[in-house]
């Protein structure tokens, strides 16, 4: 029965509470700059005036063009059942499942880039070259991470690894080692959401966009969808950090929840403050902020050795 | 009843498809029939020896058939779960690949190249079944040679073109430097058992320095046929120049053959030294790396694919690497999942990457060109070919729901497994590095074939050829559709090829036996079977829920931000596409640019140019051959041409000979 209502709130949670993330980054952003800023709802009210709107379609694109956000999204939906939400079990869970997790991300990003480039737009072409160059950057950094959390934990499944800090003594190298990753990984959350200081999600010059410039020529549903996605893997890399910032089990499960939303809220906030007060990379830097994180976790690894 | 032994049945379906290309001999050049016949008999030659394989899944091991003695060596050959494994991309690829060819390289177009091809394709095939199936090691090395130089007159189908005689000269070399080590490995294999029976198990108190010359010599003579960095230089050449089903053939069977020798030489000695494997999953860690960078840079659609072959060889040497680290440490599990996963990607690879050679053929064939640059709006000229290439890309970047994914989730876990599993051993642990850098080939390779799919098949037609280009005849689109299906098939039910990797894994590791850990238990199999069923039902659910509303207007321009008349030379093209990528990785890839000059205010017309050599071919074993030839040249006093001078070296190195050996 427990098992149930978890399973319930986790698909619950997951489905409708992502774009609220995206609320909370932006009212973050709007305090810093002393507006009042669109409400909290703003990405739901977006998504139900795109879901009715009719869509158009350029003359060259293809089937590939709508595969786009369709696999994107349905990717990162299937990659929300692996992911364990705070202190409760994924739904789903095996030896190796944070393969899938990571390769999950890659297939939407395989269709997302195919679709910008089937515009034939030289434009979407920058966006999706650079999506792909810097993923090898950031995926390089996420399996670096993962190799320290499988030394730590001594297990190869996504539920147990991330649950690992809950009951591990932090203090020392094993706690050094931790926080090293979990930089690592907020970088890596950065890059691959197409956040400051990586890619700026509301800047208006489409020569220096990158996630934003790839789906410009996407309207009505199929846009909804390439929004909701997007905030979809903003929430599942932020749930995968809040395990290693919030290690934290209360076996209360009203209390837990309300942990690992307030949690996450903290890491919109996080994500809010580093965009109001940095300034967006030159692009030929932002390889070397990742080649640093994935080296970072190379250091982790070797404390975890000790 | 008595069944047949199975490797009677495989050495029937040898010869049925070594001969096939015979008969076309036998009529008139300019009667047609030649290339019925030699598909005919590939296609019964490929069933006899897949009921062969079925036979010995039934009977399994059937002990050595002995078929006479030669002066040297005996006619010895047997089939294990090694062998059987390998004989499946042999047959399938080759049958296909002869189906593909009759529409191809049509017989009334190519009457002379094409009776040559077909020979040459059959004798290949037989060779290569012979190779995996020889029990001796003058036999190996008859097939294996045979078997190259089928290969060197494949290559060179086209031998008007310079540069297809200079692919397949330098695939000459290369396969004879090979060969020449294969044939010290096997004779200090020889001294050391007194008999040339393969496959030998060395005694781990055999003399110090033999089994590390023997495991050298093999890897240099076999990691050359593989193509393992930096051993590669024959490969992308003769890839791009062949005719495109011959490609295929060599990326998805020809290279096996080296792989085939490198795992059998990996297994010599029960107990390895720890560096032996720990040296093939560098070699393979830098070959993937380095070869799907090199990817990246390609401007010809081919050479592409041929670099992406010598990624997918790095990641099976880092599984048979593992597996023979494993064998070291005594970890059984390591084993199973370093030469599971590497045999797994062996098919696989076999299935995938025929597929693509097959369907840039027909890009080729369509077009006329190999240049990504001037490709462009084939998803919409070539539909078909489009859905097949990209069920390929999307396998070989090793995606769910497609057949790389499984193969590359066993490495992981193996790779990951070191790190996670017993206390820390400061000889191996760093092993588990290893498992990033297979994620950024997975990225790579990603950013390669995203680059063909979305600039030669996506956008708008950069030049008329690809404006008129058309999907290819039925004869060539059905053995892409069967290896399409037979990935995705692969990809959804990767546990049907679980019996087949078990056999071969006990095959390569006897002292295994029954204590090995099935590798159902080891691997979440039929966790990708869900997945994999998950997420097409899924992407069918949000593509009915979201993406099937009609478009009420008609299409329109793609909006170029306010751009109203855009040209197809305006799009990105290829070289644009992989600039960061080449920048971050020109350490390694060295291309050489000549940006525009931009001298004057205004300035006048000028153009970027970009070519990436090969780091090794070009800038390392060319010069040093050229200057080698220089050096040598003093030597050519002793080639004058009369034939009694050649006579007389004959009898004065007999003479040494006797005088030495006396």
């Amino acid at each position: 029965m427990k098992d149930v209502v978890t399973l319930l709130v986790h698909v619950a949670l997951f489905t409708t509470a992502p774009p609220l993330m995206l609320g909370v980054i932006n009212k973050t952003k709007a305090w810093f700059a002393g507006r009042r800023g669109p409400p909290l709802l703003q990405l739901y009210y977006d998504l139900a005036r795109l879901f009715r709107k009719e869509m158009v379609f350029s003359r060259t694109t293809t089937w590939v063009f709508r595969a786009g956000p369709v696999v994107a999204t349905s990717a990162a939906l299937l990659a929300g059942s692996l992911m364990p939400f705070g202190a409760f079990d994924a739904p789903i869970q095996f030896t190796g499942d944070l393969v899938l997790f990571a390769y999950l991300m890659a297939l939407g990003r395989f269709f997302t880039t195919a679709a910008a480039l089937d515009t034939g737009s030289a434009f979407e072409g920058m966006g999706a070259a650079r999506e792909v160059s810097f993923a090898c950057l950031a995926e390089a950094a996420l399996f670096m991470s993962f190799v320290v959390l499988v030394r730590f934990s001594g297990s190869l499944s996504l539920t147990p690894m991330l649950h690992a800090p809950i009951t591990a003594p932090l203090h020392g190298l094993a706690g050094a080692a931790i926080f090293l990753v979990a930089v690592a990984l907020f970088v890596v959350l950065l890059a691959e959401n197409a956040r400051i200081p990586v890619d700026d999600p509301s800047t208006h010059l489409e020569l220096t966009m990158i996630h934003e410039v790839m789906v410009l020529d996407h309207s009505g549903p199929l846009f909804g969808l390439i929004l909701y996605g997007a905030a979809l893997k903003l929430f599942l890399l932020s749930a995968l950090l809040l395990h290693l910032v919030l290690p934290v089990g209360l076996d209360a499960p009203l209390l837990d929840w309300l942990l690992f939303l307030a949690g996450i809220g903290a890491i919109g906030v996080g994500i809010g403050v580093v965009e109001s007060i940095m300034a967006r990379l030159r692009l030929r830097y932002v390889p070397s902020l990742l080649i640093a994180s994935a080296i970072l976790c190379v250091f982790a690894f070797f404390l975890t050795l000790a | 009843m008595v069944s047949p032994s199975p490797t009677w049945i495989e050495l029937a379906a040898a010869l049925c498809i070594g001969l096939s290309g015979a008969p076309g001999y036998l009529w008139r050049r300019t009667r047609a029939g030649g290339q019925g016949t030699a598909t005919a008999l590939n296609l019964i030659g490929a069933a006899v020896g897949f009921a062969g394989l079925a036979v010995h899944a039934r009977t399994g091991d059937t002990g050595v058939l002995l078929l006479g003695t030669l002066p040297i060596g005996r006619l010895a050959f047997a089939q294990d779960g090694l062998s059987a494994l390998f004989l499946i991309p042999i047959l399938l690829v080759s049958a296909l690949g002869s189906l593909y060819g009759a529409s191809y390289w049509r017989e009334r177009e190519h009457r002379e190249s094409g009776r040559r091809l077909r020979l040459a394709w059959g004798i290949m095939t037989a060779s290569m079944m012979a190779v995996v199936l020889a029990r001796d090691a003058i036999v190996f090395l008859v097939a294996w040679e045979l078997m190259a130089i089928a290969g060197f007159f494949l290559i060179c189908t086209e031998e008007e073109r310079l540069e297809v005689r200079q692919a397949s000269w330098i695939y000459l070399v290369a396969t004879h430097a090979g060969t020449l080590c294969l044939i010290g490995c096997f004779a200090l294999l020889g001294s050391a058992e007194g008999s040339s029976a393969l496959w030998p198990s060395l005694r781990s108190e055999a003399s110090g320095w033999l089994p590390t010359a023997v495991f050298a010599l093999g890897i240099a003579g076999f990691g050359l046929k593989a193509g393992l960095m930096p051993l590669h230089v024959w490969l992308p050449g003769a890839h791009a120049n062949a005719p495109s089903h011959v490609s295929a053939f060599l990326s998805g069977v020809l290279l096996k053959m080296g792989i085939y020798g490198v795992v059998r030489v990996c297994g010599l000695l029960p107990h390895p030294p720890l560096w032996w494997g720990g040296a093939l999953l560098v070699v393979g860690a830098v070959s993937g790396v380095l070869g799907i960078a090199l990817a990246v840079a390609q401007q010809d659609m081919k050479r592409l694919l041929a670099y992406s072959s010598i990624e997918n060889i790095g990641i099976i040497a880092i599984g048979i690497g593992l597996a023979s680290m494993g064998r070291s440490l005594g970890r059984a599990d390591l084993v199973v999942l370093g030469l599971g996963g590497a045999l797994l990607h062996v098919l696989n690879h076999g299935l995938f990457k025929p597929l693509l050679f097959l369907a840039a053929g027909s890009v080729l064939h369509a077009t006329g060109t190999r240049r990504i640059s001037s490709l462009g709006g084939l998803a919409r000229t070539m539909p078909y070919t489009f859905v097949l290439f990209t069920f390929g890309a999307v396998a070989i970047c090793g995606l769910p729901p497609m057949n790389g994914f499984a193969s590359e989730l066993l490495l992981y876990l193996g790779l990951l497994r070191v790190a996670a599993v017993g206390p820390v051993d400061p000889q191996s642990i760093w092993t588990s590095l290893a498992a990033p850098a297979l994620a950024i080939m997975g990225a790579l390779a990603l950013a390669a074939f995203v680059k063909i799919t979305g600039i030669a098949f996506g956008g708008a037609p950069r030049s008329p050829a690809a404006a008129q280009a058309h999907d290819p005849d039925r004869g060539m689109l059905a053995p892409m559709v069967a290896l399409a299906l037979a990935c995705l098939v692969l990809g959804l039910l990767p546990g049907v090829a679980t019996p087949l990797l078990h056999a071969a894994i006990l095959a390569w590791d006897p002292a295994l036996g029954p204590t090995a850990p099935p590798l159902g238990e080891l691997a979440p199999l039929g966790w990708v079977s869900v997945a994999g069923v998950s997420l097409i039902a899924g992407v069918a659910l949000v593509a009915v829920l979201f993406a099937r509303r009609r478009p009420r207007h008609a299409s329109v321009l793609t909006w170029d931000c306010g751009y109203v008349s855009p040209t197809p030379r305006m799009q990105y093209v290829d070289v644009s596409f992989s600039e960061l990528l080449v920048g971050l990785f020109d350490w390694a890839v060295r291309s050489r640019r000549s940006p525009p000059d931009l001298v004057a205010l205004f300035p006048p017309r000028s153009g970027f140019r970009s070519e990436v050599p090969d780091a090794v071919l070009d800038r390392i074993a060319l010069p040093l051959l050229g200057a080698a030839d220089r050096g040598l040249s003093r030597l050519r006093v002793l080639q004058r041409g009369p034939v009694h001078t050649y006579v007389l070296y004959v009898a004065l190195a007999v003479v040494s000979v006797l005088l030495v050996a006396r």
